[in-house]
């Protein structure tokens, strides 16, 4: 049993380890939005893991909450882009979102060619 | 009595072993994969699959009919709401052009651009749709399902 709470815990350390430094990486917003969902998707997860493995029941209301939590995030923060974004012609850059992550970076390796 | 027991323990904790590996695997996949679709499709695993897995695992184990429905609750409105949230922040990603689009085999959205037709997502205080354009857009769309 001990081995199980270790490769349980420990896998799931890892994923939300991951998913932080995806966070912390960026490179755009967005990306920060997935990782941000999936770490809260790992958390509730390991509530419920906790509640499965101790028979705990405690903690199962909170999950509710957290999985709650993670689609309103996300949902708000693709929302605000998007009404950016209707106010401009192309996308985005001319109402003061910065250019976009990707291009930049793709130019920047044509650059060093 | 206790064998049965047994056995249910042993199928919820491969249950609650499993998810913890989807869990894993979502966190490799954020970290690797080049744009933000491929990085939502990893990020989506644990959230159905993944989290549906522990749930059962977490009901087998707690054996009480007040938290099987909570567990219930959460699996149904993971499925019910991953949809929704996967499909808006896709959607702001290929405006914001966060995604490779040279490594898309399909690209439908391509021709559309700006959004001249509302369709229904967009925020109360958007400017309104143009009358004119918006009828010209929907004729374009209808002539072109008629010829697909």
């Amino acid at each position: 049993m001990t081995i199980v709470y270790w490769l349980t815990y420990g896998m799931l350390g890892g994923g939300a380890l991951l998913a932080l430094v995806r966070l912390g990486l960026g490179p755009s917003l967005l990306d920060r939005v997935v990782a941000t969902d999936t770490l809260l998707v790992i958390i509730a997860a390991g509530l419920a893991v906790h509640a499965g493995l101790a028979r705990d029941p405690t903690l199962v209301p909170v999950l509710v909450v957290v999985s709650l939590l993670a689609f309103v995030g996300s949902v708000l923060v693709a929302r605000y882009i998007g009404g950016m974004l209707l106010r401009s012609a192309d996308d985005g850059q001319d109402v003061g979102l910065p250019e976009a992550a990707e291009e930049r970076a793709a130019r920047a390796s044509e650059g060093e060619r | 009595m206790s064998a049965l027991q047994t056995l249910g323990d042993v199928v919820a904790v491969a249950f609650l072993l499993l998810g913890a590996l989807l869990c894993l695997t979502a966190g490799i996949g954020l970290l690797r994969f080049p744009d933000v679709l491929t990085r939502m499709h990893a990020g989506t695993k644990p959230q159905v699959l993944g989290v549906l897995l522990i749930m059962v695992g977490g009901a087998i184990r707690l054996q009480g009919w007040s938290a099987t429905w909570m567990l219930l609750l959460v699996a149904v409105f993971q499925m019910l709401t991953a949809p929704v949230s996967a499909h808006m922040v896709s959607r702001v990603a290929y405006r914001r052009r966060h995604v490779r689009r040279d490594r898309l085999l399909v690209d439908e959205q391509h021709t559309a651009g700006q959004d001249r037709l509302y369709r229904g997502d967009e925020p109360a205080d958007a400017p309104p749709e143009e009358p004119a354009t918006a009828l010209a857009e929907r004729v374009r769309e209808n002539r072109e399902d008629g010829t697909r």
